[in-house]
């Protein structure tokens, strides 16, 4: 889950990471006054979407008045900002952060990440702040510095050190610098980060080490042991399927193209997608019904497939192995009855209580295609789309 | 033979009072699993499907000399789970449960270090010895014992795979699930290097997705370690850039772990990676054609 800058510094301050003051603001007149409120000379006005690259977008502005500070609040506030993480739709700003300025000395590149090779949390580090680290990475690899950290011990007081000393950290500030990234850690432990990500960390000129940005995301399946973070959630980021989805625990991510797709398992509903592009079909989007998946379920998937306005046809795949085939075949028959199917559906069903399943199809009386593979039924869901 | 389990393996249910794990405890015996005991804290001194239930896994392995785990405890204790297993000197774990956080394992693994116990998954589908032992939720009826050893990161891909092996008539030694997840216990080439070491397997198939590069070092090893042909499959060749593909492990981020990637690594290996999901089994069988071992891989 993906969380706003404001929000993802909140944490941090209450982890004791050094962030600057700052306020979130819905409205011109909020942001007008939070800066009132912060009283420093300068004040950063920031869009607060759930997308990086805000600045180069002209999303985030420096002013250095309370004029200005309107006249940029005005100016973002109901943009829709286009960056390279957004797509070309472009997401619209319904939420500033106004922050005070800081004399920035230099920008630094701190950021937690899971490490699948070692399975372990490392942290990484870099004097080349305020660029995306993957650019970095490319460019000049050996300015990054990579601590691994053990589970156990935690990040120790040697790794921080050695990182704050390889990234050439003023060394008076060395120990601010430990102190940031040792805090930092224990926000990402213990609120199941899968993403820590300060970009820039900056040194200021009075001597301080703080997070500029922050972002924050957090590991899914550990929201249930973090109702606080649950509460940051903010529906207008997200797709409204994906989120219509989320509430039946349904894998779901809506696509550009005209065939719905039905699938257990997340391997399969991938392949799914791609067996369809190899036919040259475009499929709509992709959607694992899970392991556990109830008849109800099944119906509500069908819901979300054809609330999509694009969708001509859908494909049903299915190899059922804990999933049984029966509970999705009833849940086809529900989803058709409650609907009305008006576009042609291809089925495949393949696995654990297969003969049941495709009897429940057989005596349902239902237009549906049955398929015997599933390149079968990808070409024949092609040819119905058209 | 096969890697991992066989017919003399002795198996316990972790959770197994569960609804998901009645139903899979039903299919494993009559699989013909040797099912010996089950765990559910609380619930030690009954019984279900004529299996005794034990309070922990300790008990159970001393009551019953099991050797082997399959658990199907519910995400918020499933790292727990695991360890009780580990902690009770089991040669193999295999966990079945999805979604625990990914915090959780990185503890687990840590906790492995030294420990006798294999992990396979979390977040798979088991693992399968042909005609033999089935310990986890695929199904049994797809499987036919043979030459052909599978191993994938996705479970349903693996029931694909499978499927199409057998009404190829190439039947299986054993299908090894890994699971989805970013952090799991045992990995290709884990598997890869067990069966390069069982005699009855003769070729591999090995099954990938997006995400990580886990691929791409389990074709560097091939490269350079294996004896017998491996074909392999990527799923996710149209999967949109940063997002994540149902498995918390499937995601394309930084530029890092396209699908093209891996195959481009795989092709460079020596693994032929199949066109599309539906013809794993035919590209094994014009590999194992050109390499003259296609008679001694058909079974039926």
């Amino acid at each position: 889950m993906n969380i706003h800058e404001y929000q993802g510094k909140e944490i941090l301050r209450q982890y004791g990471v050094s962030v600057p003051n700052g306020r979130v603001a819905f409205t011109v007149e909020e942001a007008v006054e939070a800066a009132k409120e912060l009283g420093t000379d300068v004040v950063v006005v920031k869009a607060q979407i759930h997308a990086g690259g805000r600045g180069k977008a002209g999303g985030v502005k420096v002013a250095k008045n309370l004029d200005e500070a309107r006249t940029y609040a005005e100016e973002i506030l109901g943009k829709t900002l286009i960056t390279h993480q957004t797509g070309p739709e472009g997401k619209e700003v319904k939420r500033l952060l106004i922050e005070e300025g800081c004399d920035i000395k230099k920008e630094y590149y701190v950021g937690l990440v899971l490490d699948r090779e070692t399975s372990r949390v490392v942290l990484m580090a870099s004097e080349e702040g305020g660029t995306e680290i993957e650019e970095v990475a490319e460019n000049t690899p050996e300015k990054i510095f990579k601590e691994v950290i053990d589970p156990v011990v935690g990040l120790t007081g040697f790794q921080a050190r050695r990182l704050a000393f390889n990234i050439n950290i003023p060394k008076e500030l060395v120990n601010k610098t430990v102190k940031f990234m040792t805090s930092l850690y224990t926000a990402f432990v213990e609120k199941d980060c899968s993403i820590a990500e300060i970009n820039p960390l900056v040194v200021t000129g009075d001597g301080n080490v703080m997070a500029l940005d922050a972002k924050l995301n957090f590991d899914d399946n550990a929201l249930y042991r973090h109702k606080d973070i649950m509460d940051y959630r903010d529906l207008d980021e997200e797709d409204p399927k994906e989120i219509e989805a989320s509430k039946y625990d349904l894998s779901y991510i809506s696509l550009t193209g005209n065939i719905g797709c039905m699938v257990n398992g997340a391997g399969l509903a991938m392949s799914t997608m791609d067996i369809i592009k190899h036919y040259s079909g475009d499929p709509a989007n992709f959607l694992d019904v899970g392991g556990g998946a109830t008849a109800e379920k099944v119906t509500e998937a069908f819901k979300i497939i054809l609330s999509d306005k694009n969708v001509k046809g859908i494909f049903v795949n299915i190899f059922g192995g804990i999933m049984k085939c029966d509970v999705i075949a009833e849940g086809v028959v529900e989803a058709a009855k409650q609907l009305g199917l008006e576009v042609p559906v291809v089925v495949r069903l393949e696995g654990t209580n297969v003969d049941l399943g495709k009897q429940i199809l057989r005596d349902s009386g239902l237009n549906l295609t049955a398929a015997e593979s599933m390149a079968d039924g990808a070409q024949k869901i092609v040819a119905l789309v058209g | 033979m096969g890697v991992f389990i066989n017919k003399d393996t002795k198996v316990i249910v972790q959770g197994i009072t569960g609804s998901t794990a009645l139903f899979h405890t039903k299919q494993m015996l009559e699989y013909g699993t040797k099912i010996v005991a089950g765990v559910t804290p609380g619930k030690g001194g009954t019984e279900v499907e004529g299996v005794p239930v034990f309070n922990t896994v300790e008990q159970a392995v001393k009551e019953t000399g099991a050797t082997a785990s399959v658990i199907y405890v519910p995400a918020p204790f499933a790292a727990d789970a695991i360890m009780e297993a580990a902690d009770a000197e089991l040669d193999l774990a295999i966990c079945i449960t999805e979604h625990i956080p990914v915090l959780d394992m990185v503890k687990v693994k840590r906790y492995l270090e030294g420990k006798k116990t294999r992990l396979i998954g979390p977040n798979c589908p088991g693992v399968i010895t042909a005609d033999e032992c089935k310990i986890g939720i695929m199904p049994g009826y797809i499987h036919t014992k043979g030459h052909v050893g599978v191993v994938s990161r996705s479970g349903t891909l693996t029931y694909e795979a499978v499927h199409q092996l057998t009404q190829a008539g190439l039947g299986q030694t054993s299908a090894v699930g890994i699971g989805g997840d970013p952090v799991n216990g045992t990995n290709f080439i884990d598997v890869l290097k067990a069966f390069n070491e069982d005699p009855e397997t003769y070729a591999v198939i090995m099954i990938g997705e997006i995400g990580g590069t886990a691929e791409e070092e389990a074709a560097e090893w091939v490269k350079a370690n294996m004896t017998k042909p491996v074909v392999g499959f990527i799923g996710g060749r149209t999967a949109p850039p940063g997002k994540r593909m149902g498995h918390a492990g499937a995601i394309i981020s930084g530029g890092k772990g396209t699908a093209d990637e891996k195959i481009r690594v795989m092709n460079e290996c020596g693994i032929q990676v199949a066109e599309t999901p539906s013809v794993m089994g035919e590209t094994l069988i014009s590999v194992l054609k050109e390499k003259g071992l296609y008679d001694q891989c058909k079974t039926h």
